[in-house]
């Protein structure tokens, strides 16, 4: 069956969907604090075999023996770990009966980003009073990845239905021990995607709607995992531009990607979480650990928009094991009042003829601190590597901090490695030319921004790269006064 | 009809004087050469007609068209018409020439409450004006005015004031920075543009321009306030001798 994706999205705008993962389970939520019988529990809950739940307590059992890192530059008040609750079920029951309960600044923003009144309600949690149609997009979508041999499901349905896929590969790039929260999540993960494109399959469609409709059911401990076989391709997108409220002050995600040889794997997020309000109460803690492995010749590109979080600390990083694979990392991080970011990258060079790409655009406003960390390094064997890195940072005001943290480490001498970098302010006089010329302060600070961001927006897949535009502009409302 | 009209204007910025009681009227239809010497004030006077906010206004009306500008912000200036051509055009990088005029031209209509101008009248005007200026297409998809030479700069905001057809163009020292040939192109769009429904206010230190653009009624800044008007031989004159004679003349 022929489904353009601009069909899938007028679907999706007039009718409502089922969220897919969760509806098996109706239980409740456990008890807060964090043990081994917790971590046994969710296992069960989920019922897994075993050796996974095997895994979650070596994971478990070694995060206790971790401590929180701090050398990123943000400041918060550490999460008390034992007093989150670590498994809740979905929330059936809708938070508000009409639109007219929702905050009204919450429904404003949703109206800029141009969202249907449906989604609207769905994303807002809102009872929906159309009746659904039995046969899901979702499921229409699984039917024609299916076609091509596809695997694209939830993680908890992975390691039912795929065990084989899910073991050997899960904890591969970013083991159980990697660091404090990429243990902590292996323990208690909730949910999160599973991907398999096989061999020579080029995945004909963004994995971008229907994630959309996903979004609402994933947890706070997110797990992702893509595999792209030999000579495969696909186009990934995770997130939403939508303004996600939740109640979890803490996510910690992990993203595995696999790249096999010649495969090509592309990666876009766009992250808004509830950053907190203008006075930098409230918001979440976002906590990642994103990593690709590249086998010979393979590629992986990171694209990321973050707008949101209270606190950000990513750095999503490509290990480049094969010989001539390549790694790139395209990121716009806007921080506003009282946010947080430190996010960046890391490239390590093993393979020969490896080449790897950042740019990095980072825009602070308010009095929030937006952090560039990047590590280049060049292996001993890494012969005729190349990096180019550049980081610019944009400046809105004066309370503000841009800081750039790059480390290289080349242990061959035929590395090839660049590094540029620079810092500029919105300008009185530019945002005076932009007046004059008939564009009000809020437009032009939008066209500045969307201009310095260019390079970076333009790697986005187009549909994305358009919300995700509205999107800088809605962060940086009210940003000069 | 007066397009313009300035009365008894003063102006400061951190308390210092700049601007002290300056008179002035343009007509629909004229031409107007502001002169005088560095620090005379004559940028500050065309930053004050189009509202930049770090000026004070301390005494004295600026009307267009018979309303009063005290309140406006610049770019309710600029959606009633009032283009300033700069003298050191900013760079703002990533964003196109074309995209920039577009957002100009579309915000400047909303905020006449109009509909966005159609692309392909958009193209054809773009196309248009571009020709008229001499300049590349190619120059259209480039960053505004990063690494542009001097000329460049002028040029496109000159095919600024083209697309945009404004009912007062003041250019702020458009001269300066161009050969002989971009004066001459230059000059050429400007006198293109004029016509009955607008006027024209050029401020330069150099009589060269004049002779492309040639001015109804020449006027000399000197210390915030306008010393001496005249026709077009003025500038001549000037351009002979000087400015110390009329700074002598203003001290007795």
């Amino acid at each position: 069956m022929a489904y353009t994706e601009e069909e899938l999205k007028k679907e999706l705008e007039t009718k409502e969907y089922e969220y897919g993962f969760y509806t098996d389970i109706e239980s409740d939520t456990l008890p807060k604090g964090l043990n081994e019988d917790i971590v046994i529990a969710i296992s069960k809950k989920k019922e897994e075999p075993d050796w996974m739940t095997e895994w979650r307590l070596e994971a478990f059992r070694a995060w206790q023996k971790m401590e929180e890192p701090e050398w990123a530059n943000v400041k918060y008040k550490k999460p008390d770990f034992q007093d989150i609750s670590y498994y809740s079920a979905p929330n059936k029951k809708p938070k508000y009966n009409s639109l007219d309960e929702v905050d009204p600044e919450l429904l404003d923003t949703f109206k800029k980003l141009g969202i249907s009144v449906d989604e609207q309600k769905k994303l807002a949690g809102v009872a929906v009073d159309i009746v659904m149609d039995s046969v899901s997009v979702a499921t229409t979508f699984k039917k024609t990845l299916a076609e091509k041999g596809i695997i694209f499901c939830s993680i908890s349905e992975a390691i039912q239905e795929h065990p084989e896929l899910v073991k050997k590969y899960i904890g591969s790039v970013v083991p159980k021990k990697d660091n404090f929260y990429a243990a902590l999540n292996s323990a208690v993960f909730s949910d999160g995607s599973f991907c398999y494109i096989p061999k020579g399959v080029r995945c004909p469609m963004e994995l971008s709607t229907y994630f959309r409709i996903n979004q609402a059911g994933t947890g706070q401990f997110e797990r992702t995992l893509v595999i792209a076989e030999e000579g495969s391709y696909v186009s990934y997108l995770e997130g939403c531009t939508a303004p996600m409220r939740d109640e979890n002050q803490l996510h910690a995600a992990v993203v595995e990607l696999i790249a096999l040889d010649n495969a090509e794997i592309k990666y876009s997020t766009v992250q808004n979480w509830f950053p907190g309000d203008k006075e930098g109460k409230g918001g979440v803690f976002n906590f990642v650990t994103k990593r690709g492995l590249c086998e010979k010749n393979a590629k992986i590109s990171w694209t990321q928009v973050e707008t949101g979080s209270a606190v950000t600390w990513k750095y999503p990083s490509c290990i480049l094991k094969g010989d001539n694979s390549i790694g790139e990392f395209y990121s716009i991080a806007v921080t506003n009042n009282f946010q947080q970011a430190d996010t960046g990258t890391k490239m390590v060079h093993l393979g020969k003829n490896t080449r790897s790409t950042i740019i990095s655009k980072g825009i602070s406003a308010g009095q929030s601190q937006n952090s560039y960390r990047g590590l280049v390094q060049v292996n001993s064997r890494a012969e005729n590597a190349r990096n180019f890195s550049q980081c610019d940072s944009l400046l809105m005001g004066n309370r503000c901090g841009a800081h750039t943290f790059p480390y290289i480490e080349a242990k061959n001498k035929t590395a090839q490695i660049e590094h540029e970098a620079t810092t500029s302010k919105i300008g009185e006089d530019q945002i005076f030319y932009c007046n004059q010329r008939g564009i009000d302060t809020e437009k032009a600070i939008a066209l500045i921004v969307n201009g310095f961001s260019k390079e970076v927006l333009n790697k986005l897949p187009m549909e994305f790269a358009v919300e995700a535009q509205k999107l800088l502009e809605i962060s940086l409302e009210g940003s000069v006064g | 009809m007066k397009m313009l009209k300035i009365n008894n204007l003063h102006a400061s910025v951190d308390d210092k004087k700049i601007l002290k009681g300056i008179n002035l009227e343009v007509n629909a239809g004229e031409v107007h050469a502001i002169m005088g010497p560095n620090g005379s004030g004559k940028s500050t006077l065309a930053e004050v007609i189009a509202g930049k906010e770090e000026f004070e206004i301390k005494k004295g009306n600026i009307y267009l068209e018979g309303e009063d500008l005290e309140e406006m912000a610049p770019e309710e200036r600029a959606h009633k018409g009032i283009f300033l051509s700069f003298q050191y055009p900013v760079e703002i990088p990533g964003v196109s020439v074309t995209n920039f005029i577009r957002t100009a031209i579309n915000e400047s209509r909303k905020g006449r409450g109009m509909e966005d101008m159609p692309a392909n009248e958009m193209l054809k005007l773009i196309r248009e004006k571009s020709q008229l200026l001499d300049i590349d297409r190619k120059f259209l998809s480039r960053s505004l005015n990063e690494g542009f030479s001097g000329g460049e700069k002028k040029r496109n905001e000159i095919f600024q004031m083209a697309m945009m057809e404004p009912k007062l163009a003041i250019l702020d020292e458009t001269d300066s920075g161009l050969d002989i040939d971009a004066l001459r192109i230059v000059a050429n769009g400007v006198n293109k543009l004029r016509g009955k429904d607008n006027a024209i206010i050029v401020i330069t230190h150099y009589q060269r321009l004049l002779e492309y653009i040639v001015p109804d009624f020449v006027h000399v800044l000197h210390d915030g306030k306008i010393v001496k008007s005249g026709s077009k031989e003025l500038a001549l004159e000037l351009e002979e001798k000087g400015y110390d004679w009329i700074k002598q003349e203003a001290a007795v």
